[in-house]
């Protein structure tokens, strides 16, 4: 049994250049059948069910039973793979369908997503990872629990765990929900529940095994369907072969025909859950609020990225604690080839609905040339995109176009006039993403309620058997009721993921740094920090939805800003004021932060 | 545990903290500090793009992946001297 695993790791690289391989020629003999008459529809079909069908094999051939495997991979996932793996995990739905949409209509205060979702990795790497995979833990409450000790320590751990995490997923399931729909063209609500089956396949029966290596198949399959249509279509438009480092020009060009079509007059009309472009693509805005909003929102979405279980909890799978922080920096840089595509996407799809000049331009044309263009048309009937013409003069002004964000990704391919076959890739890609994340997501949420609810505060005494079995199940109740809440449809995908950044930030940013960091934090602090930086978080979270006034310009996306000064101030305090931890946790905190040596938790616990 | 193995763990818990702090002041430049005067330095010219937009969509981007490269590459040192390295394990 051991020298198969040592032999299966040791033939990753070949096992996973294979995949590839397979994968390239998928897309090769689709790409054939197309030039054969097949129909774009049916192409879609097959790239999403073909995806899946593999996720679901490498989920089946990684089952387990053992206990380690299951919620730690069994600690021998090598860096570069748990940097694909972490990738995956961590690029969302939002990441792959949302964020150059963002960026199209956001503008420089958008990039403060990107600043911040890339930046939160030294956060990462400096003052967590190392120190969690040292200290042996199976999952993020269980840090908690034993190094202040006590179970209602654990206990608001698993609480603030499931919110952040729960809140996250419904996102993801939606995600999944929506690219189900339009590639096997059946209902949303039908097709968050085959998302979901999808999602299940994967981590059921391997845990963070199955997951893992799931999610390294994942990755591929998303970097290559977000790459391919940027690269293809910079090179149609004279970009480069590699458009990132020479497009400073179609900014450029951008910021004229801004000028030109008269960006940044608000639209007569209003379209749910759609908008039209006015904010100008790059226009950082004078004054201090500004420049505020762009610090908060990056500080938020840092901060929730070293605090968010799903990903800390990728960075226990390795063999060691140097193999740890390797593999945050291989996971920060598969991230970032795609977080510096994203920008390069919204100019250049931004240009091809702008600029005259070119075959693709929209803006400026008749209203009715433009109403029967096929990707129009066919955007339109999924209630994605409108053209109406406010004015009433017969030609499509900038203001009266009105998209979805994740349109700019997922029409990309039709709007630059590409074959199906790019479109089928990137729903897969879309797909791969959401599912990863969502796998990732369920994983913590289910091993955090299994591991530290039931096994290690109601039933220390349950055998192994047990415990996977519980774990399990859970699993699937999670997974249910996330899709229930997804069907609701309750929020758009992006507000809830931010909100996950802020509830993490709020409640386990401070008490998991200061527990490795400052020897002196002790249990009646943790709890404070947790229970207030979280409950101050969600209730000023709420006085916003219900319409209360911003204070210093704060919103629903960065409600992090007043949670998180709460939960230190508070932790210091009640720390300062209660007795100093015994000499054994301080030992144990020396312990962790020796990198050499055994973990601080036994192998099995 | 000897007095001695208590010493080399306090210099290099010390070198790990000052890298660390070293690291994150970086970062904070980076991830907030230029992007404070993202409208100014849009004024400068860098690579075809104005250097406020390009720090957003790529310099800190890069500046990240590179500093924990480099934090890695000085902790393995730290580690090596202080005879924490992965060999001992």
């Amino acid at each position: 049994m051991a020298e198969r695993e040592y032999n299966f790791i040791a033939n990753l690289p070949r096992i996973y250049a294979t995949y590839t391989g397979g994968f390239i020629l998928f897309i090769i003999i689709m790409a054939i059948f197309e030039q054969l008459g097949m129909s774009a529809d049916t192409i879609g079909i097959l790239f999403v069910a073909f995806t899946i069908v593999i996720y679901a094999v490498i989920g089946w051939l990684s089952r387990t039973m053992e206990v380690g495997a299951y919620y730690v991979a069994g600690r021998q996932v090598p860096p570069v793979f748990n940097g694909m793996a972490t990738a995956a995990d961590w690029m969302s739905g939002a990441s792959f369908v949302a964020l150059a949409g963002g960026i199209y209509f956001g503008g420089h205060g958008y990039l403060a997503f990107v600043v911040g979702w890339t930046g939160g990795y030294v956060l990462v790497n400096s003052l967590m990872a190392p120190y969690l995979r040292k200290f042996g833990c199976y999952t993020v409450p269980d840090f908690i629990g034993t190094r202040y000790g006590g179970n209602t320590a654990r206990l608001c751990a698993v609480v603030i765990l499931v919110v952040a995490s729960f809140t996250y997923v419904t996102a993801q399931i939606n995600a999944t929900g929506t690219i189900a729909a339009r590639a096997l063209q059946i209902p949303f609500e039908v097709g968050v529940w085959f998302g979901l089956l999808g999602i299940l396949l994967c981590s059921m029966l391997g845990g963070m095994r199955a997951v893992t290596w799931t999610q390294v198949a994942q990755y591929i399959v998303l970097i290559i369907a977000y790459l391919v249509p940027v690269i293809w279509m910079s090179n149609v438009q004279g970009f480069g072969i590699i458009p990132h480092f020479g497009y400073g020009d179609a900014v450029a060009r951008i910021a004229e025909l801004e000028a030109q079509w008269g960006v940044g007059i608000k639209a007569t009309e209003a379209f749910a859950g759609q908008r039209a472009l006015t904010v100008l693509h790059n226009a950082p805005g004078s004054g201090a609020l500004a420049e505020w909003k762009f610090f908060t929102l990056a500080l938020c979405m840092m901060t929730g990225t070293a605090s968010l279980p799903h990903i800390l909890m990728r960075y226990f799978t390795t063999p060691s604690v140097r193999a740890a922080r390797k593999s945050v920096a291989w996971s920060l840089f598969f991230i970032f080839l795609l977080y510096f595509t994203a920008p390069a996407l919204a100019t250049l799809t931004k240009l091809q609905l702008l600029d005259p000049d070119l075959a693709t331009s929209l803006i400026g044309k008749s209203i009715d040339e433009v109403k029967n263009l096929t990707w129009i048309q066919k955007w339109s009937n999924v209630g994605m995109l409108t053209v109406s013409d406010g004015n009433a003069d017969g030609i499509l002004q900038i203001n009266e176009l009105f998209m979805r964000s994740g349109i700019v990704v997922l029409a990309t391919p039709e709007i630059a006039g590409l074959p199906a076959v790019i479109s089928g890739l990137v729903a897969a890609g879309g797909m791969a993403a959401a599912m990863s994340t969502a796998d990732g997501l369920l994983l913590a949420i289910a091993n955090a309620l299994s591991h530290d609810l039931y096994y290690k505060i109601i039933d220390p005494k349950a055998d192994t058997k047990h415990r996977l079995i519980v774990a399990r199940v859970l699993l699937i109740l999670i997974g249910a009721a996330g899709a229930f809440v997804a069907s609701l449809k309750l929020t758009g995908i992006l507000g809830a993921v931010a909100w996950a950044f802020c509830f993490a930030a709020s409640g386990l940013f401070f008490p998991l740094v200061l527990g490795i960091w400052w020897k002196r934090a002790n249990r009646a602090g943790a709890i404070a920090g947790m229970v207030l930086g979280f409950g101050a978080g969600a209730l000023y979270l709420i006085y916003i939805q219900n319409g209360g006034t911003q204070i210093l310009g704060l919103d629903g996306l960065r409600f992090a800003i007043i949670g998180m000064p709460v939960s230190l101030i508070s932790m210091v305090a009640v720390s300062l004021m209660t007795a100093e931890p015994d000499a054994e946790t301080q030992a144990m905190v020396d312990d962790i932060r020796d990198p050499s040596g055994r973990a601080v938790l036994a192998q099995e616990h | 545990m000897s007095q001695e193995t208590q010493s080399v763990r306090d210099s290099h818990w010390a070198k790990t903290r000052n890298l660390t702090i070293t690291i994150l002041i970086l970062w904070f430049i980076f991830s907030f500090g230029v992007h404070w005067f993202a409208e100014g330095l849009n004024a400068i010219t860098f690579m075809g793009f104005p250097l406020g937009y390009y720090m957003a969509v790529q310099g800190s981007l890069i500046i990240f992946v590179l500093l924990i490269f480099v934090q890695n590459w000085m902790q393995d040192k730290i580690d090596d001297e202080a005879g924490f390295g992965e060999e001992k394990n």
